[in-house]
């Protein structure tokens, strides 16, 4: 194969150094790395927001902006983090980087339709940008009917479209994976041999291809009846407001699930490599990322507890949303096992995936107490509410995103970051998140309704407390951006396998080469193939 | 492309795949992947129509009685030849003759175009009879009762909303499956599909036996909502 060895292959970085050859390139490591940069600036972006809906809350009254303003802040807030950081971040970025070098491919099934996507993406975000910029949206990242449709002054137009629009990138991603990981496994890389990443990669885009489709529709329904004055949603109209709920949950509660299953993926391995052990109970582990998936869709009406569902209605719900707690269950009892007298070194994005598993057990099991109707009924559209979704969307599917980010920046770039640098960004997001969001959960018990501007000078305290926990994790969040950027030039070499890790992608050059694989890859007999220690043979 | 391939490709293997059977499949599992995503996208609309209709059955069946179901029907027989003639471009592809898959293809183009012909001129009707939704909407066509109430006719339009929406979306399928079959008519007078390679040719096919089955189930839901009440 490499008749002429002396000469150094180009790899994928190097291969091409003009625009030209980044904005149509199809290799899909520079798609993902063109994901990572636009899903960074949006991240930015919907911070932006945050920070000053925490800056704005820091007083029982209305100080900062004006109330207007704070309705297009934190909706500006939650579509851009949902739509442009959250449901692309490990898909788009480590997915399309990782799933094609995990499996022993060449590259995604559909490579160009890969590069579409990101097109597409970008055109979603153009248009969402333009909305905010244009005067922003009031209608929260949920658009609820006929608010959206009907009363809102502001640009929903543009907004929905653009997360029309973007859906369309989402479906693309999860047909391509799909396709790949059923058709470009490298030979002996049956289903059983997967890296679990995989399995969460593939778990994932079911929901994208099922979902998203469904919420594309209704949106354009939303803009049908806003523009045309049809009453397809509004009671005055002869419509159902209810409905839209139905139809938006339908995808946006599986959602949920798109932004965590891939971090379950990410932390899948990790865990086993910082313990050098094989993973505790792979086929569990796989089984219930696709049952999480499957009861996913099964779900959406607790989100409707108080919407005028039927109670009937409300009762299975509530009884389907408890079951998600098992197969949840058992992947936290799975990582806690891999750790039991392994060898756990506290390396970066060990950490995260320390963090992870923390953060994820207090974000479920409070997602319990909400699936309860009559807790719900009490905490119902309250801090409690954005504290839990919190812990779920940042502390599971950001520190996932940063965790994994971390463990093959190395692969990616061909560089190592600062260690010492990445620990303390690992614990300043750690402290500042907890910080931020733990005297939500307080708040919200107490009565404070999420979407106020204002709120009753007994909650300053906590407020405040929240407010001073955000400006740590923005810290946390800013400093991983710069001493990332920094080790392209100053980082030292990573070499192929830096963290003595197991699959196919650490047996390859750091920074890979165009085509991957110079060799045909051949699949490990199984995965996580570390060393069994005494304890693992025999049960003593 | 490695040189030692054992078989011959005729430059039809992309270089990331290893044989032409893995990029065929590939493809073909796409595709269904994608309908998938159309059944959803779809879904979402019969859903909606269904929920209406089942609360307030009895509007849906006035507004459907507006429906010309003659050139409904004519146009299930025209789309459904449609699908006849497609079948058989696939099957020219699969022994590569060349002229049949012309011949198909225009075939099934002429078909596509007759019906969306025919749903141009019930829309015309609609449109004549004040029954489209929106400001110009009269429900002066539809003979309501005198005692009426005023959501009759709200409900009546939620009907048309539907109706206009769920055949425009299909009409717009339509539509691109015309395109993509004038890109491939001029590819295989060219002579680019072969019995190793008329991939395209069945991804086609598959679309338009869809979009088809779309209307098989959109004729009954609209057209003939009183036969099922």
């Amino acid at each position: 194969m490499s008749a002429q060895g002396a000469e150094p292959q180009p790899n994928y970085l190097t291969a091409g150094q003009s625009v030209r050859s980044w904005l149509l390139t199809i290799d899909h490591k520079r798609i993902g790395l063109l994901y990572m940069v636009s899903i960074t600036l949006f991240f930015f972006l919907g911070g932006a927001a945050a920070t000053l809906v925490r800056l704005e809350l820091m007083t029982p009254k209305g100080d900062v902006v004006q109330p207007e303003t704070y309705n297009k802040l934190f909706t500006a807030h939650g579509v851009i983090m949902v739509f442009f950081f959250l449901i692309p971040s490990i898909p788009a970025v480590l997915g399309n980087f990782l799933v094609p070098l995990m499996i022993g491919a060449r590259d995604l099934a559909f490579p160009k339709l890969n590069l579409a996507s990101w097109y597409v993406f970008m055109i979603g975000g153009v248009f969402t940008l333009w909305a905010v910029l244009t005067g922003g949206v009031d209608t929260g990242w949920t658009f609820y009917t006929p608010y959206s449709s009907m009363f809102s002054n502001t640009s929903v137009m543009s907004a929905a479209l653009g997360v029309f629009i973007v859906g369309f990138s989402s479906i693309l991603t999860g047909l391509n994976f799909i396709v790949t990981i059923h058709k470009m496994r490298a030979p002996g890389m049956t289903w059983l041999r997967l890296p679990l990443f995989i399995w969460a990669m593939y778990a994932t885009s079911l929901i994208m291809i099922l979902g998203t489709p469904v919420l594309a529709v209704t949106v354009a329904l939303v803009g049908l009846e806003r523009f045309f004055g049809f009453g397809i949603f509004d009671p005055k109209l002869g419509g159902d407001p209810i409905l839209f709920q139905h139809l938006f949950w339908f995808y946006s509660h599986p959602a949920v699930y798109i932004m965590l299953l891939p971090s379950f993926g990410v932390i899948n391995e990790i865990v086993p490599c910082f313990t050098k052990r094989p993973v505790f109970g792979y086929r569990t582990m796989a089984t219930a990322m696709m049952a999480i998936a499957a009861l996913g869709f099964l779900v959406w009406g607790h989100h409707m507890f108080v919407s005028g569902q039927s109670m009937y209605g409300g009762l299975i719900f509530s009884f389907l949303s408890f079951f998600v707690a098992i197969p949840s269950a058992v992947k936290v009892f799975n990582w806690t096992a891999t750790l039991y007298k392994g060898t756990v070194s506290g390396t970066t994005p060990m950490l995260y995936a320390l963090g992870f598993i923390g953060l994820f057990t207090i974000g479920g099991l409070t997602g319990l107490m909400l699936a309860s109707l009559a807790i719900d009924v009490h905490v119902h559209d309250t801090y409690f509410v954005v504290a839990h979704f919190h812990y779920i969307m940042v502390g599971g599917a950001v520190m996932g995103y940063l965790g994994g980010i971390h463990f093959w920046w190395p692969k990616i770039t061909g560089r190592m970051y600062p260690e010492i640098w990445g620990k303390l960004a690992a614990l300043t997001i750690f402290i500042g998140f907890n910080l931020t969001f733990f005297p939500q959960f307080i708040l919200g018990y107490l009565g404070m309704p999420r979407r106020y501007y204002e709120y009753d000078a007994e909650y300053q305290v906590l407020n405040v407390m929240s407010t001073a926990g955000a400006s740590i994790l923005a810290v946390g969040f800013l400093l991983p951006l710069v001493y990332l950027i920094l080790s392209l030039w100053m980082g030292k070499e990573a070499g192929p396998n830096p963290w003595g890790a197991k699959g196919l992608e650490w047996e390859i050059p750091s920074p890979p080469t165009v085509h991957n694989f110079d060799e045909p890859p051949v699949a490990p007999e199984r995965p996580y193939d570390y060393p069994l220690k005494e304890q693992d043979r025999e049960p003593s | 492309m490695s040189l030692a391939e054992a078989e011959p490709t005729h430059g039809y293997l992309a270089s990331h795949f290893e044989t032409l059977e893995q990029q065929h499949q590939s493809a073909a599992l796409g595709m269904w992947t994608f309908l998938a995503t159309e059944v959803m996208f779809f879904g979402g609309l019969f859903l909606g129509f269904s929920v209406y209709r089942f609360v307030d059955p009895e509007p849906f069946a006035i507004a459907s009685r507006h429906l010309n179901v003659t050139l409904g029907t004519i146009n299930t027989f025209v789309l459904l030849t449609s699908s006849l003639t497609m079948a058989l471009v696939v099957r020219a592809g699969q022994t590569g003759d060349r002229k049949a898959q012309v011949r198909n293809l225009l075939l099934t183009m002429a078909l596509a175009t007759l019906f969306l012909g025919i749903k141009a001129r019930e829309y015309y009707e609609e449109f004549e009879h004040h029954l489209a939704p929106g400001a110009s909407f009269s429900t002066a066509a539809l003979h309501l009762p005198e005692d009426a109430p005023e959501s009759l006719g709200q409900q009546a339009q939620l009907f048309f909303v539907f109706y206009f929406f769920m055949t425009g979306l299909h009409g717009f399928h339509m539509l691109i499956g015309i395109a993509v079959m004038a890109v491939l008519v001029v590819k295989a007078q060219r002579g680019q599909y072969t019995a190793e390679h008329y991939t395209q040719l069945e991804m086609t096919g598959l679309y338009w036996h869809f979009v088809d089955l779309v209307w098989v189930f959109l004729f009954p839901l609209l057209y003939l909502v009183e036969l099922h009440t």
